[in-house]
């Protein structure tokens, strides 16, 4: 589904990521993990294609295309969706407009999906324009589930929410990725999941999203070296108990 | 009641600017063209439409009105017709009356005199658009608005002129006891200038104004724009507010709220988009305190579209140009206005075109 080679971004004339490997392969959901200003929001803006992350070496793939120098409409119409951790207020359009607009065209059920993430009360409302910190994370949910993007790329979906609406995300990731498969005759749940369920690449802080949405896969970055992956629990016991001081000494 | 029906200008001239030559959902139309009234007809009881020179003969009390909320002035000379409408005691139609004052041959100078009257506890709403099929004209309008008591006038007026037309609206509102003015304007086609100042007087206690704005300019164009409110009388209520965006052209902002009573509350708000090299945005808030015990603020700001929020509609799937535009009518925040369909997709063009001249 995803795949970036040696991929080296700078912002502001500054290297930030220096060479990062990373392959998402379809279905799965990878959590990237570190500490902050370690690159994890550069590599998905860049994944997203924004002015400002400039690829100076490397690849991005996406369904096998080489996506690296696509401007950003073009990703997001090849499946490509992204839920921002501060989304920029947009006066005088109403957040109802902006839901039908990330549909593209295909027919949703705005009133639904809203309703699914008790966000009908803020349809007629502009974009963001006072919005707290979870109402803004289900405000980004909301559109996401109009747009119904193959890979989604999720920037810490749990900051600023309490923990009882942490479970309403965590539902609204599942139900956005198509992880509420039931089992079928015939075939595995697994061979579904494959099958039908998006794939997603979640940045979290506290890891807390990942007790409602579990991740296949654990990515630690740091100092814009990705130095770890693998299982996201065994990577959230080691930084809870030595911090990521324990992850840096990976770093050669 | 005497009407007059004569060949109505081209219809796409007169929907660009909000008159419905079917008359679906209006309950009168006016026209003027050049000098001449071509059109006067009104089909709602206790609405009275009539060209001003003619509700003169017919009412000898419209006298009463002429330079009453205006001070007159002789330099103009004297005006060709213009509209008289009033709305009786009482009278609340559903639907606009729609009013057009169209320059068709070149280098005509127009000149109307306009009075609405909306009398104690009426409600009225006129749509007044301006427009050409000459490209170089003069027009002149003077109108009159007297609100009485817990009346309620909703005056919606667009301009869409040629590139060389000079307009000099000048508009004075006296607005009495719990009587309620709401102006909306809408100008994208200012011609080569556009000057107008309305003044609106706020003379019984609660009375309230509101003056919006909405203005586009193209290169060349000169837009000297503002709205003034005399809050005269305790617990009157003002609000000014300006959407200004410049495609290259001029557009300097004005708003004046002059506070005179005590208990008074008045909110002034400009805010301009560059969206082109060569434009200009001045923005002159004022604001004149005269008594004791009030209230008023404005806010002005000028400068350009966030990248930021260009992007953020980008990863939702929009390309730039969509996404400018859709940043641009939000701003302009037109849907709520009202805007003529025609006039709204002309909107999006203007954009466009702005979009592509600019990379």
């Amino acid at each position: 589904m995803l795949r970036i080679e040696r991929l080296k971004v700078e912002v502001g004339g500054k290297e930030v990521l220096h060479g990062i490997n990373l392959h998402l392969p379809k279905g799965e959901v990878h959590a990237l993990m570190g500490p902050n200003g370690s690159g994890k929001t550069t590599l998905i803006m860049t994944v997203m294609g924004f002015e400002g992350y400039k690829v100076t070496q490397g690849r991005i793939y996406f369904k096998g295309v080489d996506i690296t120098h696509l401007p950003v409409y073009e990703r997001a119409r090849m499946g490509i969706g992204l839920a921002f951790q501060r989304p920029p207020v947009v006066r005088g359009i109403k957040t109802r407009q902006l839901i039908e607009m990330c549909a593209m065209g295909r027919e949703v059920d705005v009133e639904e999906i809203a309703a699914a993430l008790n966000f009908t009360e803020f349809l007629d409302r502009d974009v963001n324009l006072g919005f707290s910190g979870g109402e803004m994370k289900r405000s980004e949910l909301v559109q996401l589930m109009a747009q119904e993007p193959e890979l989604v790329l999720l920037d810490e979906p749990e900051s600023g929410v309490d923990l009882v609406n942490i479970a309403l995300l965590g539902r609204a990731i599942n139900r956005l990725l198509g992880r509420e498969l039931e089992p079928q005759e015939g075939t595995s749940l697994k061979e579904l999941r494959k099958r039908y369920a998006r794939s997603a690449l979640i940045i979290t802080h506290t890891g807390h999203i990942l007790d409602y949405v579990p991740a296949d896969k654990g990515h630690v970055l740091i100092n814009g070296h990705l130095v770890c992956s693998g299982n996201p629990e065994e990577i959230l016991h080691t930084v809870e108990k030595y911090g990521y001081e324990e992850c840096a000494k990976c770093l050669r | 009641m005497s009407e007059v029906k004569e060949t109505l200008p081209p219809e796409e001239d007169l929907l660009k600017v909000g008159v419905d030559p079917s008359e679906d959902g209006r309950i009168g139309t006016f026209v003027q063209e050049d000098d001449r009234v071509v059109s006067c007809g009104v089909r709602q009881e206790g609405v009275d439409l009539l060209s001003t020179r003619r509700a003169l003969e017919r009412f000898p009390e419209v006298r009463d009105y002429l330079w009453r909320a205006l001070e007159e002035d002789l330099a103009l000379g004297e005006f060709q017709d213009g509209y008289f409408i009033r709305a009786h005691r009482g009278v609340r139609p559903v639907f606009p009356v729609q009013s057009c004052l169209y320059l068709s041959r070149e280098g005509m100078r127009q000149h109307v005199h306009n009075i609405v009257v909306v009398e104690e506890g009426a409600e009225l709403h006129v749509i007044t658009g301006c427009t050409s099929r000459a490209r170089r004209g003069t027009h002149v309008g003077v109108s009159e608005f007297y609100v009485k008591r817990g009346g309620r006038l909703h005056f919606t007026m667009i301009h869409a002129w040629g590139d060389e037309v000079e307009t000099m609206p000048k508009t004075g509102v006296i607005v009495e006891e719990e009587g309620v003015f709401i102006s909306d304007y809408i100008c994208m086609h200012p011609g080569r200038k556009v000057k107008m100042y309305p003044t609106a007087y706020l003379v019984g206690p609660g009375a309230t104004a509101r003056f919006q704005s909405v203005l586009v300019a193209v290169p060349g164009a000169l837009m000297d724009v503002g709205s003034r409110v005399y809050l005269r009388a305790s617990n009157t209520r003002a609000e000014i507010v300006s959407r200004a965006v410049s495609m290259g052209g001029a557009i300097i902002a004005r708003g004046h709220l002059v506070g005179e009573s005590p208990h008074v509350k008045a909110h002034l708000e400009c805010r301009g988009l560059l969206l082109r090299e060569g434009g200009l945005i001045h923005a002159v808030p004022e604001l004149e305190g005269r008594a004791v015990e009030l209230e008023m603020t404005h806010e002005a700001a000028v400068g350009k579209i966030a990248r930021e929020e260009v992007e953020y509609l980008m990863a939702r799937g929009l390309t730039e140009d969509e996404a400018t535009a859709a940043i641009v009518r939000g701003f302009l925040n037109v849907d709520i206005m009202g805007l003529p369909q025609p006039l709204q997709e002309e909107l999006d063009h203007i954009i466009r075109q702005s979009d592509q001249e600019s990379l």
